[in-house]
């Protein structure tokens, strides 16, 4: 069988596709990548549909030994240089948000997550990974999905639908996808005449801080307390993607893709989709404020986003053969004596 | 009827039918969820995702690169129009329970001290109470199941439960509920059934769903061991507990 064989594990490795959907009525939740336009752009790279499943690398990624005749395998996200090892060269740091061809023996030792709190791996054709309940996502908390339902471990091996990488050559991204800056956008709702004038505008105008307690299911946020009018327990109701509850001390909670499908907590706003990739990504310490948009312009907003995406996918380029050397680079760039590795050729 | 539209981003919004618990409120939601079935299977209701039912709400999710708010509250707003049929056929399920083992039923002599029954008289108004699935979450296949006979009501306990263990049969306020998972838990346990409410092995791996009317029935400790036998070895026919009729709705 073809495979990625860990041979260390990372710290928060999963399986992620775009998400369960279809089943949260019997209260399974939809899991998901935390960051779907970085999966999306993974895929790509490796020329998947924007829904196959990859790996989220969460802080730190695994070294993974390739047991397969070749794969192409995209990163994508702000990693520190990622390492192919193997075929008897020393060991070539390798770039992020391009496409890389590997063989048989070779190891890729993938980088920490630097600046975000996710990154993904793709690989070309994908996983062979039977869906559970549609979708490969992992939901760790239920050990659902994914690879035996949990993040991956050493020794585990990704199986892979393809013994050899597509003929083709490797891509890159032609630049950074902008995310966006400025406040986190919010559509006010489903309960924000639970809250105080005075909460709302607490809650629109104060800065927060992202606390330790951040991961998939959600980031609970420190700053001023946000006041409640009417209290913070309701009848439990939906909870949808990005979903902003306050519990009775006034901190405020934003829901992410392992949230629970149902909760008792009053919910101030929702964050919109457009923002969500933004929201997946932050680390500990950082600090944001919220703004209040429509739901017509949220809309909008993300549909802008989409195209913006589906021109960053038709605007990749192609890039040199991992392990090959740019020689028109290398004389631009006047380097023409000596022993060059790819890295030094690349910058 | 009216109702209330709450954003839930521009993903999501909220169909509101009241501000209370209870079963005509809960019977309406779970018609309009119905009939949002309907309408989708008959190729209806484009760029709709999913609908989660509450226990006065009804959550439509949505893609907005397909749709928009503004194009599916009228949809909505129509099939409410249309009428909704509340006393829709809902699934009779039976539930196996075992109140007589203690490590089973741990809360049983409390609950009974502080209700002001004998065990005896806790297990035969839980056995007489006629309940109905409310909405699932919390867990993936965790069910609230309202309906506990009055004279059973308390509030959760103080202090939760770190661990307990898969399967057991618990009371809370005015509802009872079953554990799909061993996990942490605040409600009050006084029994165990040998089914699983989550079972990954099976084509529909949630066994309960919204709308599901539901008994619990006493079983000894030797039933409890052949029907929990058959349950691991996947060999269970699990329509020996369920009634033909609207079941779990999918995608």
């Amino acid at each position: 069988m073809s495979g990625l064989k860990v041979v260390r594990a990372g710290l928060f490795d999963t399986v992620q596709d775009l998400g369960r959907t279809g089943y949260m009525a019997l209260g399974m939740p939809t899991a998901g990548a935390m960051d779907r336009i970085g999966l999306t752009l993974a895929n790509a790279l490796a020329g998947n549909p924007a829904n196959t499943a990859g790996l989220e690398i969460g802080v730190m990624g695994p070294d993974l030994l390739v047991e397969a005749e070749s794969v192409r395998l995209a990163l994508v996200g702000p990693l520190s240089p990622s390492l192919i090892e193997g075929d008897d060269a020393p060991p070539r740091p390798i770039d992020s948000d391009r496409s890389h061809l590997l063989k048989r023996g070779q190891v890729l030792r993938v980088g920490m997550v630097e600046g975000s709190s996710t990154a993904y791996l793709a690989v070309a054709g994908g996983f062979d990974i039977q869906p559970f309940m549609g979708s490969l996502s992992t939901y760790a908390r239920a050990g659902i999905g994914g690879l035996k339902g949990r993040k991956l471990a050493v020794d585990d091996v990704l199986p892979l639908k393809l013994d050899s990488a597509p003929a083709g050559e490797e891509r890159k991204l032609g630049g950074p996808f902008d995310y966006g800056s400025g406040p986190i956008r919010v559509i006010w709702g489903p309960q924000d005449d639970y809250f105080s004038e005075a909460g709302r505008q607490t809650f629109v105008s104060a800065e927060y801080k992202v606390s330790k307690e951040a991961d998939r299911m959600g980031i609970r946020f420190e700053g001023p307390a946000i006041e409640h009018s009417k209290g913070a327990d309701i009848i439990s109701d939906g909870i949808g993607p990005g979903a902003i509850q306050v519990p009775g001390a006034g901190l405020p909670i934003v829901l992410l893709a392992d949230r629970q499908t149902v909760g008792g907590y009053s919910k101030i706003a929702t964050v919109a989709s457009v923002d969500l990739p933004r929201l997946g990504r932050l680390l500990p310490g950082r600090i944001v404020r919220f703004t209040a948009i429509t739901v017509d312009e949220a809309e909008s907003l993300r549909r802008e986003q989409e195209a913006r995406l589906q021109r960053a996918i038709a605007g990749l380029q192609v890039a040199r053969p991992a392990g090959g050397i740019d020689l028109t680079r290398l004389y631009e760039e006047n380097l023409i004596d000596g022993i060059v590795y790819e890295r030094e050729a690349v910058r | 009827m009216s109702v209330r539209y709450l954003s839930c981003g521009d993903t999501a919004f909220s169909v509101e039918f009241g501000n209370e618990i209870s079963p005509r409120i809960n019977g309406q939601v779970m018609a309009l969820h119905a009939a949002v079935g309907r309408a989708r299977a008959e190729g209806g209701l484009a760029g709709l995702v999913e609908t989660v039912p509450s226990m006065r709400a009804l959550m439509v999710c949505y893609d907005p690169l397909s749709t928009t708010r503004r194009e599916l509250e009228p949809q909505i707003d129509a099939l409410i129009a249309r009428g909704l049929a509340t006393d829709a056929a809902s699934r009779k399920v039976r539930i196996p329970c075992c109140y007589d083992d203690p490590d089973f039923a741990p809360d049983l002599a409390e609950v009974a001290e502080r209700t002001k029954k004998t065990p005896e008289q806790v297990i035969a108004a839980h056995l007489g109470s006629a309940f109905k699935v409310y909405v699932l979450g919390f867990m993936p296949g965790l069910a609230y199941i309202a309906g506990l006979d009055p004279s059973l009501y308390l509030p959760r306990r103080a202090q939760p439960r770190v661990r307990l263990p898969r399967s057991t049969v618990a009371i809370a306020m005015d509802m009872t509920t079953i554990y799909p998972f061993e996990s942490p838990g605040g409600w009050h346990l006084i029994g165990r059934t040998p089914l699983w409410m989550f079972d990954q092995r099976r084509e529909q791996p949630v066994f309960l769903a919204p709308g599901d009317s539901l008994t619990f029935e006493r079983i000894s400790g030797a039933e409890y061991d052949a029907i929990a036998q058959k349950v691991e070895a996947g060999t269970l026919d699990w329509s020996l507990f369920c009634s033909d009729g609207p079941g779990p709705i999918g995608p």
